[in-house]
């Protein structure tokens, strides 16, 4: 088995994070994992991204070519990395604010308003969660107590009010694509 | 018999490379008379500089360091966050000092390194045969200046005591000159005084000693110590620019 | 763990103490975790003004006995190579990083690796080596960084970390393991305050007479050759039937283990020479490869600097080929397959 994602959008949307937790859950599910983020000046405010791999054998090249998924939070990302997404692979695209559809028809697209239900729950910065529910639902690549782990890890102790709020969002992401 | 002269312990018995008639022999007796009469021969380290002094490190009997072109502030700070106990000197020219080295030595003293620096302004390269130095007077020739330095050329002689006094870090800056034996008695007060306040954790301490250079001048050292005092001391005058209290 | 942030807490795993740095895209995280780092093991950490000033400040700090290193990234380390120059002639340990971009110039900032011929022929100026480690996974690195300074220590030579950007950004599981430590002479030679119970130390790089600096460089030499015979170290991947021997190092060698996977798959048999140490160089283990190997291709990021080394070693015995993408352009399997392709139908 091996799974490789590209998850991208604008800084700040926590695209990052996204494919952190990812590697984390895969990590604690014993897989090989690697995460390598685009580090350049698009890191600020253009289309930040990270390749994600997740893998039963060690991971040769982090860089990824041909994705099994990408996430794209924002337009940029869905102009940058849809001929990326390698043939029945899965897209995943930010509805809210991505105005553009998908042109690839030999691919699984998933249409989330990622942003407007993050809002709905009050706070834009799960935007993440719902995407992350999405794809981790759709793809089975690790599993959503795993991807838990993580948020709990990675929230720490002055930010574990937050993790309920994350849950949920997740939750919502996974609902719609079931 | 009555013992009248006598070298400093923290003197090596090799023999000074330095010029007839150059007062770098009086600025090592000096700084090794401090090191003992403080009792901390056995704690100093010291840092040569490139230039004049760069075999200074076989002249201390004490744990010396050899550094790259006016990089002993950096090497001096190594060595001092190591050993934040011992007494920790560098002893530096000027083109080492206030050209090559002038960031490390500004952010030494930014950052209150407890060192002492000891700055030995002759207004000239005199290793590598007489050049224009940061503190070449104007009008002075040099071989790199062979019309006298001109302002409008190449700036003015830069004054580092002034300018590192105004830096917070320092404690201790005075400038002296070794042209006579009253102010090498003054120039002696002086390190010793800098040494005093690194080893009391102040900060970062420099004395500036203006010396004279016969050969690069080419003058006789008496003529020398002349031309020191008439024209290095109005640009560059004596006195302590910063003590720290406390 | 990111590949920096593991190099960082390797060194402090191995008893690194001190650390002086300065900002540089792409290595910023190894002195932000020294910074955070340090305080609590009882260590220092010091931004110098530059890096120059920090090359001299581990200068200082080594030469004072302690284990010390040191990070950048290409034109920090090209600001560097004075200090590391004196280091070396002075006969000095400690631990350089180069977590490296493109380059010549201020170049760009994504993973290159065109600092190979400055890593592996010294850098700076004068007659010396450096011990280079290029290591192709964060845990690699962690390890490397580990051995790094037993290795210093022990050779009393400075090493060098030669990592990409990739290496240095990237996430992987890290475990550090126990530091597998080498019977150390002692730095008697420190400068440390003297008693006059030993020589007192004088930590120098000059030598004015031609009959002792040879002696000098000559006494290095000798310390080069013990390191070439004893750590040069590498992994082969599949090379037991290769026909085409690949050498790649660092990033570029897991991009060539997948085209290897791949090209084997359509019945290529292709096989990987990684250098683990880039100096000294696995030249014996080319050189017997040619026995076997009808052809060797060198990939790398950069214009084709590691593949002179290739040659050397091949020695004309058999066909060197190059494939390499430079500027912060990263190789995929796919461009290295097809190349194995090309090589397969010429054979």
């Amino acid at each position: 088995m091996i799974n490789k994602l590209i998850s991208a959008g604008f800084g700040g949307q926590g695209v990052l994070l996204l494919g952190q937790l990812v590697t984390y859950a895969g990590m604690i599910e014993d897989k090989h994992v690697s995460w390598m983020p685009s580090y350049g000046p698009e890191m600020r405010g253009g289309t930040a991204n990270c390749n994600v791999i997740v893998s039963s054998d060690p991971v040769g090249s982090p860089v990824v070519t041909n994705a099994d998924a990408v996430i794209a939070l924002n337009g940029p990302s869905l102009d940058k990395f849809e001929k990326t997404v390698k043939p029945g692979g899965k897209l995943f695209i930010n509805s809210s604010i991505v105005e553009k559809k998908a042109k690839r028809k030999d691919i699984d697209v998933y249409n989330i308003p990622a942003s407007e239900m993050a809002i709905k729950f009050g706070n834009s910065k799960v935007t993440n969660m719902v995407m992350l529910g999405a794809y981790v639902t759709a793809t089975a690549v690790v599993t959503k107590d795993s991807i838990m782990i993580g948020i709990k890890k990675f929230l720490g102790k002055s930010k574990a009010h937050l993790i309920a709020l994350n849950e949920k969002a997740f939750d919502a992401g996974a609902k719609l694509v079931r | 018999m009555a013992v009248v002269f006598k070298k400093s312990n923290v003197i090596t018995d090799v023999p000074f490379h330095y010029c007839p008639g150059c007062t770098h022999g009086i600025a090592h007796r000096i700084v090794a008379e401090c090191i003992e009469e403080l009792g901390m021969k056995e704690k100093a380290i010291g840092i040569a500089p490139v230039g004049c002094a760069v075999f200074a490190y076989k002249y201390f009997d004490i744990d010396m360091y050899e550094a790259a072109h006016g990089r002993a502030p950096a090497v001096a700070t190594g060595a001092k966050r190591v050993h934040p106990e011992n007494l920790v000197f560098t002893y530096q020219g000027d083109g080492d000092l206030a050209s090559i080295g002038a960031a490390e030595i500004v952010h030494a003293a930014a950052r209150g390194e407890k060192i002492t620096a000891i700055f030995i302004n002759n207004a000239i390269y005199g290793m590598t045969n007489g050049q224009m130095a940061p503190t070449t007077l104007i009008g002075q020739k040099t071989t790199t200046s062979p019309l006298g330095r001109d302002p409008e050329l190449c700036g003015s002689p830069i004054r580092m005591s002034e300018m590192l006094a105004t830096i917070d870090g320092s404690a201790y800056i005075e400038r002296v000159s070794l042209h006579d034996v009253r102010h090498i008695n003054k120039a002696k007060k002086a390190v010793k005084k800098a040494f005093e306040a690194q080893l009391a954790g102040k900060g970062f301490t420099m004395v500036e000693m203006l010396n004279n250079c016969p050969t690069n001048w080419g003058m006789t050292p008496v003529e020398s110590i002349e031309w020191m005092k008439e024209n290095m001391i109005p640009v560059f005058p004596l006195g302590v620019y910063k003590e720290v209290q406390e | 763990m990111k590949g920096n942030e593991a190099i960082a807490e390797a060194a402090i795993k191995a008893g690194c103490r001190y650390f002086f740095g300065y900002p540089i895209t792409p290595q910023n995280q190894i002195p932000e975790h020294m910074a955070k780092r340090m305080p609590e093991v009882g260590g220092t950490f010091l931004q110098a003004e530059s890096e120059v000033a920090a090359i001299n400040m581990v200068y200082g700090a080594s030469g004072a006995g302690a284990r010390v290193m040191t990070s950048s990234s290409s034109p920090g380390i090209s600001l560097k190579q004075e200090g590391i120059s004196y280091i070396a002639c002075a006969m000095l340990p400690c631990v350089i990083v180069n977590i490296m971009r493109s380059g010549p110039g201020l170049g760009g900032i994504l993973p290159a690796q065109a600092d190979y011929f400055q890593a592996v022929k010294g850098g700076g100026h004068g007659d010396y080596r450096l011990i280079v480690y290029a290591p192709a996974s964060v845990q690699e690195a962690a390890d490397c960084v580990m051995e790094a300074f037993e290795a210093s220590d022990y050779y009393r030579v400075p090493a060098l970390i030669l990592a990409d950007g990739m290496i240095g950004q990237m996430m992987e599981p890290v475990e550090f393991k126990p530091i597998t430590k080498r019977k150390q002479p002692p730095k008697d030679w420190a400068a440390t305050g003297n008693d006059g119970t030993k020589p007192r130390a004088q930590i120098n790089s000059i030598h004015i007479e031609a009959e002792k600096m040879s002696a000098v460089c000559k006494g290095l030499q000798c310390v080069y050759d013990k390191i070439a015979a004893k750590e040069t170290q590498y992994e082969e991947f599949m090379m037991d039937d290769a026909d085409i021997c690949i050498v790649a190092y660092g990033t570029t060698s897991r991009i060539v283990k997948n085209a290897v996977k791949k090209a084997r798959e359509l019945g290529i048999k292709a096989g990987l020479i990684r250098p683990i140490t880039v100096w000294p160089f696995p030249s014996e283990m080319i050189a017997k490869a040619t026995e076997k190997c009808k052809a060797f291709v060198a990939v790398e990021m950069s214009t084709g600097q590691m593949v002179e080394d290739v040659r050397l070693a091949v020695n004309g015995a058999k066909p060197v080929l190059f494939v390499g993408v430079t500027g912060g352009m990263v190789p995929t399997p796919e461009m290295v397959l097809e190349e194995l392709q090309d090589i397969e139908e010429g054979m």
